[in-house]
């Protein structure tokens, strides 16, 4: 840097010249250079204490940023928070369509015990026995005066149990609390709830899970705690499924069966009203799976849902739906139902013989096994195949159950001319009684599809159509006429206008080999009011026989007829169906006249 | 005057320590009871569940049934049935009492009177 002089010879000189004092000029530069000095002073001290209020700034920005977030954040341990109510409402109930309860928690205890805190284990031992009946005594003493330092003793103990253990009086006896499900009903809809137990144990809690049916089906859901407090609402109505339950039980009872089973499913929605399997089980003690005999003999085999069978001439009117959709015939068509019909070694016979020929209506009426066989070949291997996999008859359903995914319908491995006729009245192809029902509901529904579903359902299911409104109406007034004169007579339910196909299948033996001669499953499918569908019945017996007459009878017309009437006669007027007088069909002029339009 | 608001601040400091004194042991006592508060509901919220177990149970029915049939001297219950529906046009209508004439009085004299153009008593 370049200092300029206080005193700068040629001013100094030029001022002597001029007589001025040349001091003054010194003067001048040392004050031009002190207001230097103070401009570039202060310049530096501004800097600093622009820096220093940024670091203030900052550090305040930073503090304040702080409590904002810490007064907007939740605190960490809420001390006024609902927390007591979540960890009781640990898994959500289940109730029915109107809301009562089909499943809920009850609080219990559970003993376990510490043997080294033990005075008199002996005594202990006595006492607990006395209890609990089913201890062993000598077990329990090995196990309180051995190395062991903890063991359970009782899961669930009920309050008097737990009073009488406190009596004893032994520091070593603990109780952890415990939350048990309970099913108030007992046995009632034992195979949709299924059951539930405890999985991780702890000493303070359990965790309840679920073992199977819907308990295991929605087990996230009912287990979220952010969801405990909203039941779990199934379609199932309490009371309708306990009439069902009751009447089915009756009629296993006097038609000897072995097993029964029954859906009862709204055509509209697709909701199942009620869904019983018999013989069933109480899901408050859920019996173990079968380690020896058949699994579908064991009592926790959902006939209608896992069990397979081949449902026989109910099949029929699947096949005269096509027949109708694809106007390949029409009611009056006259069918060829000369007998024996021969295919290769196999013939197809009728229960009775029919004539020579009989009308499409009379063939389901009649139930002629060579009937069907004959509209049957008009449609062909493919687009059956095609149809009944429209129809849902195919693949498992998507019912809300566990065990549902795993009932896939048993289908030919070769689907072959011969299928093609057998499957046309029932046979070669097995599917649940749940199946046939959701199959009978796509036809009642006006041809669209509707899935089999256990949860209440705010609207009505609209699926694929998969048959023509008019081919699905033709049908159902097939059924109809199968009630009014035909092999199902004894359906007939004053006021409820039932209309149904019977199926008498003889059973598959066990292990292979033909079939028995004196087992049938017999099934009969329904719908009602006819004219009108609202709901969808399928009854089925196993090994049913009812033995009233000379000899024991086995066709569905005398054993699952009768029983499905009873039902839908007990059970339309908890649904709140009126009975009302069936409108007469259309007569031949009318319908001439509309085709004229 | 500064030391006349020197005092006042001090004062008003040992005011507020006062007060935040009071205001922190009220929060506590406030947040105990509501603790309490908390406790009493979570322990109604079992009752009911319990009470609401306790009536699905007693109302399952099975029971109901049994009952039905022990009382059925007395109460004459039976399932319902499709002929038990009505319309409301069936249902009578009350019939209304018919109004009691308590001092009758005779009249055919008095029109008898009034067609001989007598008058009325």
């Amino acid at each position: 840097m370049i200092r300029t002089p206080l005193r700068p010879l040629a001013r100094i000189l030029q001022a002597r010249d001029r007589g001025e004092n040349p001091d003054t000029i010194e003067r001048e530069n040392i004050r031009a250079r002190h207001e230097e000095m103070r401009d570039k002073s202060r310049r530096r001290a501004e800097g600093r204490l622009f820096v220093l209020g940024l670091f203030f700034l900052f550090a305040f920005a930073t503090i304040g940023a702080r409590m904002g977030t810490l007064a907007n954040s939740e605190p960490v341990e809420p001390r006024a928070g609902a927390a007591g109510a979540q960890i009781l409402a640990q898994r959500a109930d289940i109730v029915d369509r109107k809301g009562r309860i089909l499943a809920t928690n009850f609080e219990t205890h559970s003993l376990y015990a510490q043997p080294q805190q033990m005075i008199e284990p002996e005594r202990a031992a006595d006492a607990l026995v006395k209890i609990f009946p089913d201890l062993e005594r000598d077990r329990l003493v090995k196990d309180f005066t051995g190395k062991r330092k903890f063991l359970w003793i009782k899961r669930k103990i009920s309050p008097e149990q737990k009073q009488a253990v406190h009596d004893i009086g032994e520091p070593g006896l603990l109780f952890g609390p415990r939350e048990m499900r309970l099913y108030p009903n007992g046995a009632l809809a034992a195979h949709i709830l299924g059951g539930a137990s405890f999985g991780e144990e702890g000493v303070n809690s359990a965790e309840v899970i679920g073992v199977a049916g819907v308990e295991k089906q929605f087990d996230a859901r009912l287990r979220d705690p952010a969801r405990g407090h909203e039941p779990l609402t199934l379609s199932i109505d309490l009371s309708v499924q306990a009439a069902v339950e009751r009447v089915l039980h009756g009629g296993m009872t006097i038609m000897n069966a072995r097993g029964a089973a029954a859906v009862l499913m709204d055509v509209e929605t697709g909701e199942l009203i009620a869904l019983a399997s018999l013989p069933d089980f109480d899901p408050n003690d859920r019996p173990l799976p079968p380690s020896e005999g058949l699994p579908s003999d064991s009592l926790i085999f959902n006939r209608a849902v896992q069990g397979l069978y081949e449902l026989g001439s109910t099949f029929k009117i699947f096949t005269m739906a096509q027949a109708l959709d694809l106007g390949l015939v029409n009611p009056s068509t006259m069918i060829n139902t000369q007998g024996p019909l021969r295919w290769g070694k196999f013939k197809i016979r009728d229960f009775h013989n029919y004539g020579p020929e009989l009308s499409a209506t009379k063939v389901i009426v009649k139930s002629s096994n060579i009937g069907t066989a004959r509209v049957a070949q008009m449609i062909g291997v493919k687009r059956q195949q095609e149809f009944l996999g429209r129809l849902g008859l195919l693949e498992p359903t998507s019912l809300e159950l566990f065990e549902a995914p795993n009932a896939k319908p048993l289908t030919p491995k070769k689907w072959s001319e011969l299928s093609l006729m057998t499957i046309s009245y029932g046979h070669g192809l097995s599917s649940s009684p749940l199946h046939l029902a959701a199959g009978y509901a796509t036809l009642a529904n006006g041809g669209y599809k509707v899935e089999p579903t256990l949860l209440r359902q705010p609207r009505n299911q609209r699926g694929a159509q998969v048959i023509s409104q008019e081919a699905a109406a033709m049908s159902l007034r097939m059924l109809r006429e199968v009630v009014t004169d035909g092999t199902a007579s004894l359906g007939e339910v004053t006021g409820y206008a039932v209309g149904g196909k019977t199926g008498t299948a003889d059973k598959p033996k066990t292990h292979g080999g033909g079939y028995y001669e004196d087992k049938v499953i017999a099934t009969f499918a329904s719908v009602f009011p006819a004219h009108d569908p609202k709901y969808v019945l399928v009854v089925t017996l196993d090994e049913p026989s009812e033995n009233s007459g000379d000899e024991p009878r086995r066709t569905a017309g005398w054993t699952a007829v009768p029983v499905a009437a009873e039902i839908i006669r007990r059970v339309a007027p908890l649904m709140g169906l009126r009975p009302e007088i069936e409108p007469l069909a259309p007569t031949g002029i009318t319908e001439v006249s509309q085709l004229a339009e | 005057m500064r030391s006349m608001f020197y005092a006042l601040t001090v004062a008003v400091v040992i005011a507020m320590a006062f007060w935040a004194y009071h205001e922190n042991y009220k929060t506590q006592e406030a947040q105990a009871r509501a603790e309490g508060v908390q406790q009493e509901i979570s322990d109604a919220r079992a009752r009911l569940r319990m009470l609401r177990a306790e009536w699905a149970y007693l109302n399952r029915p099975d029971r109901l049934r049994d009952l039905a049939e022990i009382n059925f001297d007395a109460l004459g219950l039976l399932e319902i049935r499709p002929h038990q529906f009505g319309r409301v046009g069936e249902v009578a209508m009350p019939v209304e009492d018919i109004l009691i004439i308590e001092e009758p009085i005779e009249v055919i004299d008095i029109i008898e009177l009034r067609g001989e153009g007598g008058h009325f008593p």
